[in-house]
């Protein structure tokens, strides 16, 4: 007989997420993912000056505000009519670029690893490290002392025979944690040298940065970046590489639908037709050219009753809250009729493909010689996984030659002024996957705006054919040992890095409020 | 989760006790905490509203201590989604027990703001019974088993992003919903990590830091944090100098800073471990610690704030104060040397005293400058 588990709240993620699953024989049969916040962004930008929706966006997500900002300034660049200079878009890569390194970092450690990792290994720590023992010693007194929350809030946990067994490397990886939790600041701090602050940067502006590349930011940039890239070379990719051969299972577990997509991320010249992390599809094993046109949003399970099968520059946003067999507020992004995953795995994949970046064909070998895998191994939870840290060591490495590449003399920011009537496009990638920004200009203020983030491809409910979204496909097949402990969808979920407060827009729950966006 | 109907009745039928806002409630917590001469720590539950986690990752931020030092000297955080170890029920599991069995031994801390629109259904958190719980049903619950409330972030000071007008969702600040405790307010689009970290310590070690009227610890919001006050490009403005485009050197008033009615401490702490901070980077400050952020539609970041002098254009009216001493006069660079810096000190001093009520003034000026946020 089919169960029912709901895992809700999903925590260590980014925003609130619900998880249905039905498991029968001890696998889950079938699926639903839910998102449960919404807080109505493009609606505030609405009558706005247009000049504001980079600071505003961001606040969609605090863990990678970065990409909302920039996805937000290419659409301005392409409203305004401006070209930046070079230095403001090397300024914006390597921004953005400090962003997904701290994300990534965060994501493997801070909300993963305790999936995999038994904290409560600290206990037989026997070593001199002075954090290590003031760990121990903090969770062995509250234990003794009969605490209820003892080790809080790494514990309580799901309990069962899912946990690492190995002491010493359980208390590696509490090691590795603790040293993730100070790397990651350093990615902020390393974004700020430009940005000002973070989360939620200051100089991200249409036309270009607001911040000069004076020298002495140039060094402190760079010494960080240094340290950065020796984490995740030394602690980041072998951390993954140790998980995937204690779970090899999970290069078979939560596969997923097995399409890709990549918008193009970090241009590598002014006019945006080259980026590091190049532009394209993978779909039923064929690379193939990318053609926004091709983008349709259905609506036939999410809450709103406005016309299905739409391109996002049509679509229309109509809620409707007790719409019959509707589950969920995100719509269903498909490309040619495909249900798509993106993020890491999927620029990945492409890259690799491409062959155009020989250097990421060799990085990608040789992680795959090392776990002992062919590449479709890739498309898994592990994959996911590997793909992450392998982009993280990419980046930082294109990173320092983009340091070389600034001009502390030369001009940031191209001037502009807001025309009356306009619209443009900021197509990206960001930590999680291919983001869009769409903005239109009437009367000098925002009329207009709509966003297309990674997680809606990700985390979307069926299409109109029945055919599940990523997230869905992924959880189908998944073994479930304990339905009261339900670790592996969770582990399957998390993965992918959701970030559901990125991927719920437009909605309303009462049913005489409509908006409309035609685009 | 299963439950039975009267423990549900009991988690979301707390009583409204009467309020007062006073260090009363300190002693009572502390030592159920078993917080002794400021040794122990604070159990927090750290529930989060309409939010974009930017709250919880600027707090992981902290440099000295370091998160794991908080985490195992400062406080006890019994629930944080962002970095708890459980999830579902292990999770729902923790606010439960903290409703029924820790009544009063907890601080709530609470990031992003809450929607009252359509029941609260915007933002749901957890499942009971199988009927999902609203964000604003919690809250409702855990203020009123806490010993204190702690509002982390502008979202959950004022309202912030999610309240911004035509506030979509009647989004409201934790001070709306919570009645019967004081609420402590540490705004910030984020906080800096030291705010947070320093007002949990001020409360461990020291009791309830000195607040302003709006609860925010004065050691980091006070009427000397305004950031115009303390900018490191004050020299500019005082000489007149204004940067007209992004990326050239000067005061950033023209490009629309929101300095002048603006209090934190930014300017003189910095952020992210000191490397930088808004104005500096030349970013225009935002005024994201106000009530008045991110302002209605008349108010762009980039639009220069309305009714202040600038320094060469005409006299100094009464609102000159409000962003600072203008100096009369002094239109060109050239002009600035060290006698004019020191006659400004001088001025500067004479007019400190009279600072509190022009940062009313201010305030004023900020809020008729905005449309008036709905809902609030």
């Amino acid at each position: 007989m089919a169960e029912t588990i709901v895992i809700d709240p999903l925590t260590r993620i980014e925003g609130h997420l619900k998880i249905e699953i039905k498991v029968e024989n001890g696998k889950v049969v079938d699926a639903l993912s839910s998102g449960e916040m919404f807080r109505g962004i493009e609606i505030i930008l609405r009558d706005r000056s247009p000049e504001d929706a980079p600071m505003i966006v961001q606040r969609i997500c605090g863990v990678c505000p970065q990409v909302h900002g920039t996805g937000s300034v290419y659409a301005l660049d392409d409203a305004f009519k401006v070209t930046p200079p070079k230095n403001a878009r090397i300024i914006r890569n390597l921004m953005l670029g400090a962003n997904f390194l701290q994300s990534h970092i965060l994501h493997f450690y801070l909300l993963s690893a305790l999936d995999f990792v038994d904290i409560t290994a600290i206990l037989q720590y026997k070593g001199m490290d002075s954090k290590l023992i003031k760990v121990k010693e903090w969770v062995k007194a509250d234990i003794d002392a009969g605490k209820k929350d003892a080790g809080a809030p790494f514990l309580p946990r799901y309990e069962g025979d899912y946990y690492i067994k190995d002491t010493d490397l359980n208390i590696h990886g509490i090691s590795s944690y603790l040293k993730a939790i100070e790397i990651r600041r350093k990615c902020q701090e390393m974004l700020a040298i430009f940005g000002g602050k973070m989360p939620h940067c200051q100089t991200l502006v249409g036309g270009g940065v607001a911040c000069v590349p004076t020298l002495d930011k140039i060094i402190a940039f760079r010494s960080r970046l240094s340290e950065i890239k020796t984490f995740i070379e030394k602690t980041y990719i072998p951390d993954v590489i140790a998980v995937a051969k204690l779970y090899p299972d999970y290069f078979t577990i939560g596969k997923g639908v097995g399409n890709f997509m990549s918008y193009g991320g970090f241009p590598e010249n002014e006019t945006q037709s080259q980026w590091l992390l190049p532009q394209g599809l993978l779909i039923d094993g064929k690379t193939e050219k990318f053609n926004p046109d091709k983008i349709a949003e259905f609506v036939k399970y999410s809450r709103y009753s406005s016309g299905t099968g739409l391109n996002p520059y049509k679509g229309e946003t109509v809620p409707d809250y007790n719409k019959e067999g509707a589950y969920s507020w995100l719509k269903s992004p498909r490309y040619d009729n495909k249900v798509i995953e993106v993020g890491p795995l999927a620029r990945i994949l492409i890259a690799y493909l491409n062959k155009s970046n020989k250097d990421i064909n060799s990085l990608v070998d040789s992680a795959l010689n090392t776990l002992g895998v062919a590449p479709d191994a890739l498309i898994s939870t592990l994959g996911r996984h590997a793909a992450r840290a392998l982009e993280a060591k990419i980046l930082a490495d294109r990173m320092e030659n983009w340091l070389d590449d600034l001009d502390p003399n030369g001009p940031v920011h191209t001037k502009y002024t807001v025309p009356k009537k306009s619209k443009g496009k900021g197509l990206t990638e960001g930590p999680r996957g291919s983001l869009g920004h769409w903005i239109t200009i009437d009367n000098y203020r925002i009329s207009n705006y709509q966003a297309v983030v990674p997680t809606t491809w990700n985390g979307s409910p069926k299409d109109d054919n029945g055919v599940p979204g990523p997230f869905e496909q992924a959880l189908i097949g998944t073994p479930v040992a304990d339905i009261k402990n339900p670790i592996e969808p969770a582990r399957v979920i998390r993965s992918f890095d959701p970030c559901l407060a990125c991927a719920v827009h437009v909605i309303d729950v009462e049913e005489n409020k409509i908006y409309k966006f035609k685009l | 989760m299963l439950i039975t109907r009267k423990k549900f009745l009991q988690i979301f039928s707390g009583s409204i006790a009467g309020f007062a806002l006073s260090n009363l409630w300190l002693p009572k917590l502390l030592q159920a905490a078993n917080v002794k001469n400021g040794k122990g720590r604070l159990p927090i539950v750290w529930f989060q509203g309409q939010n974009c986690s930017g709250c919880p990752v600027s707090f992981v931020n902290t440099e000295y201590p370091s998160a794991d030092e908080v985490l195992i000297e400062v406080i006890t955080l019994e629930y944080l989604p962002t970095i708890m170890g459980g999830t579902g029920d292990v999770a729902v599991d923790i606010l439960e027990r903290m409703i029924t069995d820790e009544k009063g031994k907890f601080i709530l801390a609470i990031d992003g703001s809450i929607p009252v629109d359509s029941d609260g259904n915007y933002c749901n958190v957890g499942e009971i019974n199988g009927k999902s719980i609203t964000a604003l049903k919690w809250i409702q619950a855990l203020s009123s088993a806490a010993g204190a409330v702690v509002a982390i972030g502008t979202c959950a000071t004022w309202g912030g992003i999610p309240a911004a007008p035509p506030n979509p969702t009647k989004a409201k600040a934790v001070r709306d919903i919570v009645k019967d405790k004081p609420v402590i307010n540490i705004p910030g689009c984020p906080p800096h990590p030291d705010w947070i970290v320093g007002t949990l310590v001020h409360v461990l070690k020291y009791g309830i830091p000195t607040l302003d009227d709006l609860n925010r610890p004065v050691i980091f919001f006070g009427p000397d944090k305004i950031v115009h006050d303390n900018c490191e490009l004050r020299q500019y403005f005082d000489a007149g100098i204004f940067a007209k485009d992004f990326g050239q050197k000067g005061c950033l008033y023209e490009l629309g800073c929101k300095g002048p009615v603006t209090h934190c401490d930014a300017p003189v702490r910095g952020w992210n471990s000191g490397v930088n901070w808004c104005n500096r980077s030349g970013g225009p400050c935002l005024g994201c610690t106000e009530p008045t952020f991110p302002g209605g539609t008349g108010s762009g970041f980039y639009e220069k704030l309305p009714a202040v002098q600038v320094p060469g254009l005409s006299e100094i009216n009464a609102n000159a104060n409000t962003i600072g001493i203008a100096l009369g006069g002094a239109v060109g660079a050239a002009i600035a040397g060290h006698a004019i810096a020191r006659a400004v000190s001088a001025k500067k001093l004479k007019q400190k005293s009279k600072q509190n009520s022009d940062v009313e003034n201010s305030d004023k000026v900020m809020e008729q400058s905005n449309t008036q946020k709905e809902g609030k």
